[in-house]
């Protein structure tokens, strides 16, 4: 283990707490304006239809009603672009921001009532009259394309990653193991549906949104070019953000009309999304078939993987554009020597929720798909499942590994690991032997228990910057501004560790700013696990040089070199005797504009965590329920910041992963219908369905890309949880590959232990 | 629909006087009508928990309720349990226990165990978890949340 630091490293208190605790807290529900107007999208009924003529005259008449909007309104603003992985031949499957023509999913925006209140507003939206013309559906994205428009089908794109001979591969395999799996439509499903408030103060020419997340200053430079202002004309403000999950805060329809009716009125425009919008209409995620099959040796070594899989995008492109089965195909070989591979990913439009991504996007799919053929090739072969992990495993000695194509503009090199250390360090927490012996005396006396083991490698640390300005403010407080955005994760109090470690002051006195746009003029965000490792080097770069400024600010007033000097505990003292000290707030004072200090990191490659879980399930041959009996992860990120808050993303990750796994899935019936479009149908794991998790976490591997070391840590509580769960309940069966497709509800489990 | 009825909420001892059309939620009453935006919507039909408050006593989704319904009736809402600066157990433990992490849930699940525990200060640890999982929270996993419950539990025993 690393040495703890006085802050980093250590489990302290989160500074976010006490308003979230007391009720202080400030949702994008709780900004109101006065005289504010309120707006109610009205959506597609039909998953499939040419788009008609438009009534609004009934919804007009009601008492209230201020206006209502259709794409005449917004035929000058032009669809949202992309921010991530922006194919160009995708662009003509934007979507724009109000229906033009074809409507092609059930929750797509066709017009927007305002109204002086909401109540009144839902009422109008009822009454605005749509006349669509249904057409076919597509429901199936691994079958046959159909038509998008005149001139485009439903496959968009093919993309395709590879390394090596695979010809060769495959000529040379003893074995080759085929596989057909699927995995289900998912989300995040923040417990905060989203909302969006604008208004234009006309004193200021400002155009003003309130209720951003995620990635403030993408949204604000596009959002002004789309509505043809400058970026300093707009600025977005990020309050309290109720869950994120890689769906919250990306730039959607809504925010648009939201923004460019503040300013076609001139009135605040709030919009809170009510939770069947939600489920309808804010980005879905997960959804691919995988055809793969390896070409292995006779001792189980992988020498080949070919994999032909087809990502369900929905109906249209939305700003992150092919990022999910482009990380898909990049993150599949995780943490095995894979010498020869090719992965092609069509990109396919279905008439379903458009896709973005969810927490551990592409991975929690393609470790399901790698770990389940792991388990395959020990089943082709007769080999103990670990023995084959541990036989493909990348040394680390081949550290730093590159895979020989990129991914999110970055080329794909692991940085560090031992992966190795950190499987058998997790079986020995397990007892995985005494497991095994166990498991199988309760099956011989006809209990249906299993255990189940994945590896994955998660990636952290996007880049290319992060940027941070630490100012002392007169009084003495230590205000961090930053261009990321919190989205419960703790930020603040993570960033305040690690300016509290350089600087020698408590990081209860640190201020952590985010989310502002008109503080600080550029910024990334918060996604990809990247804050602690981009924004915690650039806070560490700036708190360095801000306690050069202090000190030697202070070694001027004190008259002593600044190397005589050390701050402690909000003083400054002169190290190694005692003599007069300062208080920083004196400094500050003295010297109100010395003590401020700018920072930027830039990478261009991200970290790469890595981890293993272990799960130990019985099925219920009645109901069909799984009941986890026991639950292990190990991580490595390098260096943990706050372990407690690391292990509040582990479990947290590992809660949504069980529900993708068991639970949660977005249904359509075969007129392109929604069928999941309450908490009731969505179902969300409960408190009832956890099991307590004991979690390892390690240091083995800092990353040598920044100065602490840090990997991101806020995905690997979820990347293998469908695939170690799927590999438990084969145990349980007694069935190699019976999994084949996530989630594995109650029903197709009772299917499995009746087809046994 | 647009015909308003005079009611009268009293909210953590202080009270309301306002007028609701009568399908209003006592949510939006609480939030809108009253100011105490403590208490959040989080799904508008009864699932998620998050607007939990007690009314009369016993812990309540606001979301299923009609403002009307709880005219003159005691509720308490997540602005009412700290004392000063000085936190409620509950809270304390929440923080202590790490048992939040974007805070959207944490008013409801704050009320719905302040009113179990109120009620049941001896409440068994299977009969807690069954308790626990009427509301939901996508960010914890729930573990930090039972444990801060069960901490605040035994303080509020030994009080």
């Amino acid at each position: 283990m690393t040495a703890k630091g006085k802050f980093v490293g250590r489990s302290v208190p989160r500074l976010e707490d006490r308003p979230l605790l007391t009720g202080k807290g400030r949702f994008a529900g709780d900004v109101s304006f006065p005289g504010q107007w309120h707006m109610r999208v009205v959506r597609s009924p039909i998953a499939h239809g040419r788009l008609g003529s438009i009534d609004a005259r009934p919804a007009l008449a009601l008492p209230g009603v201020h206006a209502v909007w259709t794409y005449a309104d917004i035929a000058h603003i032009p669809p949202i672009g992309f921010r991530l992985t922006g194919l160009v031949e995708l662009e003509a499957y934007r979507q724009t921001i109000l229906a033009h023509r074809y409507v092609r999913y059930v929750g797509e925006p066709v017009a927007a009532v305002f109204a002086a209140d909401p109540y009144v507003a839902e009422d109008a939206a009822d009454l605005v009259d749509i006349d669509i013309e249904p057409l076919p559906v597509i429901l199936d994205a691994a079958g046959p394309p159909g038509p998008f428009d005149e001139h485009r089908n439903t496959e968009t794109s093919v993309i395709e990653k590879k390394s090596g001979d695979l010809d060769a591969a495959f000529r040379k395999a003893d074995m080759i193991v085929t596989l057909d799996l699927a995995i289900g439509r998912h989300s995040g499903v923040p417990m905060e549906t989203r909302g969006a408030i604008a208004r234009y103060d006309e004193t200021r020419d400002i155009l003003e949104m309130h209720g951003a997340a995620k990635v403030p200053h993408w949204n604000r430079d596009r959002l002004a070019l789309m509505l043809g202002r400058e970026p300093g004309q707009v600025q977005l403000y990020e309050g309290h953000v109720g869950g994120g999950f890689g769906i919250r805060g990306e730039m959607y329809p809504e925010d648009v009309l939201v923004c460019a009716a503040a300013l076609k009125f001139r009135k605040p425009i709030k919009w809170i999304e009510d939770r069947r919008e939600h489920l309808i209409a804010a980005n879905h995620s997960r959804q691919q078939r995988h055809m793969i099959k390896a070409a292995i040796d006779k001792d189980g070594r992988i020498l080949g993987i070919d994999d032909e899989f087809f990502h369900d995008n929905g109906a249209y492109m939305r700003t992150h554009a092919a990022t999910v089965p482009d990380l898909a195909a990049a993150m599949l070989p995780g943490p095995y020597r894979v010498p020869a591979y090719r992965a092609r990913g069509h990109i396919r439009l279905t008439n379903k929720t458009p896709c973005g991504t969810y927490r551990a996007p592409g991975r929690y799919e393609s470790t399901f798909v790698r770990e389940r053929l792991i388990d395959a090739i020990a089943a082709r072969t007769g080999i103990d499942a670990i023995e084959i992990r541990r036989r493909n495993l990348i040394d680390k000695a081949a550290m730093p590994y590159s895979l020989g194509f990129s991914t999110l503009g970055t080329d794909i090199v692991y940085d560090s690991g031992d992966y190795a250390k950190l499987m058998d360090r997790l079986l020995a927490a397990a007892d995985w032997q005494g497991m095994q012996r166990s498991l199988a005396r309760r099956r011989a006396a006809g209990e249906n228990v299993g255990a189940g083991f994945a590896m994955f490698i998660e990636k952290s640390g996007l880049g290319p910057f992060d940027k941070v300005r630490i100012e002392v403010t007169a009084t003495g407080t230590i205000e961090v501004i930053t261009g990321v955005a919190s989205i419960g994760q703790g930020v603040e109090t993570a960033m305040a560790q690690v300016c509290a470690e350089t600087l020698g002051i408590d990081y209860t006195r640190i201020r952590v700013v985010h989310g502002q746009t008109d503080r600080i003029d550029k910024g990334m965000g918060a996604f990809a696990s990247r804050v602690t490792v981009m924004c915690g080097e650039a806070t560490r770069m700036a708190a360095v040089k801000l306690r050069e400024a202090v000190l030697g600010a202070a070694a001027e007033l004190m008259q002593t070199s600044a190397g005589q000097l050390d701050i402690v505990d909000d003083e400054i003292v002169r190290t190694g005797r005692p003599g007069p000290t300062m208080k920083l707030a004196e400094l500050a004072a003295a010297r109100p504009t010395a003590l401020t200090a700018e920072a930027e990191f830039k990478s261009s490659h991200m970290v790469y965590p890595y981890g293993a879980h272990i799960v130990q399930l019985r099925l219920d041959s009645g109901t069909g329920a799984v009941d986890i009996e026991r639950y292990l992860v190990a991580f490595d990120i390098g260096r943990a910041v706050n372990p407690m808050l690391v292990e509040g993303q582990i479990v947290g990750g590992l809660a949504q992963g069980l529900g993708g796994a068991l639970f949660e899935e977005f249904t359509y019936n075969d007129g392109g219908d929604p069928l999941a479009v309450t908490l009731a149908d969505y179902l969300v794991p409960t408190a009832r369905e956890m099991p307590t998790v004991e979690t390892f976490l390690s240091e083995d591997a800092p990353s040598p890309l920044n100065t602490y070391g840090f990997k991101g840590a806020g995905e690997g509580g979820i990347n293998p949880v469908g695939a170690v769960i799927a590999s438990a309940i084969d145990d349980a069966l007694q069935r190699p590959g019976a999994v084949t497709r996530l989630p594995v509800t109650p029903w197709a489990i009772k299917e499995m232990l009746r087809g046994r | 629909m647009s015909g308003k009825t005079a009611i009268n909420l009293s909210i953590n001892g202080r009270d309301y006087a306002i007028t609701v059309e009568p399908r209003r939620t006592l949510a939006d009453a609480i939030r809108e009508d009253c100011g105490q935006t403590g208490t959040h919507i989080g799904c508008e039909h009864g699932i998620c928990g998050a607007c939990t408050v007690i009314v009369n006593g016993e812990p309540v989704r606001s979301c299923l309720m009609f403002a009307v319904q709880a005219d003159g009736k005691q509720i308490r809402t997540v602005e009412g349990l700290a004392q000063g600066d000085r936190l409620h157990p509950l809270q304390q433990a929440f923080m202590d226990h790490h048992g939040l992490q974007c805070g959207f849930c944490t008013p409801g699940f704050l009320m719905l165990a302040v009113g179990v525990l109120e009620r049941e200060p001896d409440i068994g640890d299977e009969e807690l978890i069954d308790v626990l999982s009427s509301n939901l929270c996508r960010c914890t996993g729930y573990q930090n949340i039972i444990k801060a419950v069960r901490a605040a539990a035994k303080q509020m025993r030994q009080r």
